[in-house]
């Protein structure tokens, strides 16, 4: 027999346990206080007990309740998204909103099958340049647009 | 009369200029989200939020209502025309919308559709109009509490009718109450969960958490399915319906419009749950039921209907009693704190003029999108022959920067990065992230009511159940959750869920 009959529920609880877990490790410091006289510690502390127990009955019914459909993940076009964004606040402040946007576009338009380079790169520049019209010149938002070098 | 002075007090404010002009941008952006699938309401107000820092407290909010009521006529566009729901709340319209599409009566179902919206948000701000202000009075006598009891309620009823399991839903509401402490305390003054890092004292970022959940995450779902909507409709013939349509589609949207003005009312209900509720009911009422999923009329009338008059209702709650009822109306409430408005029973004595401006403006904005959507259906029908691998960048970009903008800070874009991360372990758990963001905005106020509750009865719990209005409060909360975890009922709710 399965050990772990529906790992979707499963993984879901030891998720929701270490959320507990943690949050009841940094709250050790805050002071409780008392029902009448709640200390900023009191309620954290509630709800921390309530995500490990809950949490250890939802791993519970995973293990023992009806069968599931097995996991799936698909941690690639995740990543590159992710990544994409990440190099944006990395680039912004160094190359400007333009260079970065494109950037962005381009690398996040790399996690569809249906990717494209030369469509990506001009739909990254056009976006880019919209963007700083956009959001830096009309809306005033305190972005650089041009590398600082270029003296923008 | 003093529901029709406060409705032309409202008139007076919603058609000034200015507000106007927001209202039709409200409606055109949420149109356009509501046509285009994979991008929701919710991400889109988040993104929209920081753009209304500079509006009137009014105008913004009239701008993002109109996004979430657009959302509603968008998404019923596509559901006739595509096949595929545009929003969630227009699941249903695609049984019978679609059939009716591909029977050549596709201009007669989105003329249904619209029309039926319009009369569902007509009767609807009539509705909130007579009922909000008795309601803000009863409010007004809440003590901290009923106050603590009432949201218990809301959390309670928003997990009930949450998609998905009823634990895990309890679960995310319960993270997020938690990720609400992040911040400094407010009575002592200490730092929470803050991690020495001078950008979370004020708390999470609200905006930067809604993208990384609801966008982010949203995004690498989606690309997950290698195959994207590629059927588009044939020309829309003529968008007049028949006199024998008329008869059968008018009393559908009545009825549909009464579901979602009981329905909406319910916290976590709102537009989804009244289309679903509405769409049974016409199927019960039929002579012949069979006519249903193969272009019956009333299935597009009366959830139609249903859920734009649940859509505007469920702004009662968050207006009268401060208490949001779904994602939406938490960023609503946001905004309003944003906007330095405490929301709560006091907005309609302390700012008349942006509780009724708001409220007219939603009928404003209904005529708006009739005359938006009739004659302009070609153009946005062509919106959806854009290819999702153009779009969901541009997507990507705009939460960023909008991120971004929340503080001008790119601390919050690596927030959202966290939330993205975190959302696609949740959706790929089977976890919804609406209730934990309903618990978030919730969680601060939640906990200075308990607190508040227990000093005034110097820490007797008993407070809660011997005051009577939130002891019939908790009670009904006891009873929902009861319900739920009975086996049969438990059984029923999934079939439902399982049909969209």
């Amino acid at each position: 027999m399965q050990l772990i009959r529906n790992p979707r529920d499963f993984y879901a609880g030891l998720l929701f346990v270490a959320f507990g877990i943690a949050a009841l490790v940094i709250a050790q410091s805050y002071p409780v206080g008392t029902a009448s006289r709640m200390g900023p510690g009191y309620f954290p502390r509630i709800l921390g007990i309530l995500l490990v127990a809950l949490g250890a009955l939802q791993s519970l019914i995973g293990m023992r309740g009806r069968a599931g459909f097995p996991l799936q993940w698909h941690w690639r076009p995740l990543f590159i998204l992710l990544a994409s964004v990440a190099l944006f606040i990395l680039l912004t402040s160094w190359l400007g909103l333009i260079v970065a946007a494109l950037v962005l576009v381009f690398i996040a338009s790399a996690a569809s099958a249906e990717f494209r380079w030369r469509e990506a790169l001009i739909a990254g520049a056009v976006q880019g340049v919209a963007a700083a019209t956009l959001f830096v010149y009309a809306l005033g938002l305190p972005l650089p647009v041009w590398p600082p070098f270029f003296g923008g | 009369m003093e529901l029709f002075d406060n409705l032309l007090l409202g008139l007076s404010i919603a058609v000034t200029p200015v507000n106007l002009l927001y209202a039709f941008v409200g409606c055109v952006v949420g149109t356009l989200i509501g046509v285009l699938p994979g991008i929701g309401p919710v991400a889109t107000i988040a993104m929209l939020l920081p753009i209304t820092y500079g509006l009137e407290p009014v105008t913004a909010l009239i701008m993002l209502a109109g996004i979430y009521y657009g959302a509603s006529y968008g998404g019923s566009t596509t559901a006739i025309l595509v096949n595929l729901p545009g929003e969630m709340s227009s699941v249903i319209t695609v049984l019978d919308g679609h059939q009716m599409a591909r029977q050549g009566r596709a201009g007669a179902a989105l003329c249904v559709a619209a029309l039926g919206s319009f009369l569902a948000g007509t009767v609807a701000t009539m509705v909130i109009a007579a009922f909000a202000p008795p309601l803000a009075e009863l409010a007004l006598k809440f003590d901290a509490a009923e106050y603590f009891s009432l949201m218990v309620l809301g959390l309670v009823s928003a997990i009930a009718l949450a998609h998905g399991s009823v634990l895990k839903a309890v679960l995310m509401t319960i993270l997020g109450l938690l990720l609400g402490m992040v911040g400094t305390d407010v009575n002592s003054g200490m730092a929470r969960f803050t991690f020495d890092r001078p950008e979370l004292i004020d708390g999470i970022g609200f905006v930067a958490m809604t993208m990384g959940l609801f966008a982010f995450a949203e995004i690498a779902v989606n690309l997950e399915r290698t195959a994207g909507p590629g059927v588009i409709a044939d020309r829309i013939s003529s968008l007049w319906i028949t006199w024998k349509e008329f008869k059968q589609s008018f009393p559908a949207a009545l009825r549909g419009t009464a579901v979602g003005t009981m329905l909406g009312i319910l916290p976590g209900g709102g537009a989804t749950l009244s289309a679903f509720a509405s769409y049974t009911l016409e199927k019960k009422l039929a002579k012949d039921p069979s006519r249903f999923g193969r272009g019956a009329i009333e299935g597009v009338a009366g959830p139609e209907s249903a859920n734009n008059a649940g859509a505007q209702i469920s702004f009662v709650p968050m207006l009268t009693l401060g208490i949001p009822s779904n994602a939406v109306m938490a960023l609503m409430v946001g905004a309003l704190i944003i906007h330095d408005i405490q929301p709560g029973p006091q907005i309609m004595t302390k700012t008349p003029e942006l509780f009724w401006g708001l409220i007219a403006s939603m009928w404003v904005g209904n005529a708006i999108l009739v005359i938006l959507n009739l004659p302009l259906i070609g153009l946005w029908v062509k919106l959806l022959s854009v290819p999702y691998r153009i779009l969901y960048p541009l997507i990507l970009l705009c939460c960023s920067i909008g991120a971004f903008s929340a503080n001008n800070n790119m601390f919050d874009v690596w927030v959202a990065i966290g939330f993205g991360f975190l959302g696609y372990i949740f959706l790929k758990l089977g976890c919804e992230p609406a209730p934990l963001l309903l618990g978030y905005i919730l969680g601060p106020m939640l906990e200075e009511n308990l607190r508040r509750a227990l000093v005034l009865s110097r820490g007797d719990y008993t407070v809660f159940f011997t005051r009577p209005i939130s002891a019939t409060m908790l009670l009904m909360a006891l009873g929902l959750l009861i319900l739920m975890i009975m086996p049969t009922i438990r059984a029923k709710r999934e079939t439902v869920f399982q049909e969209s």
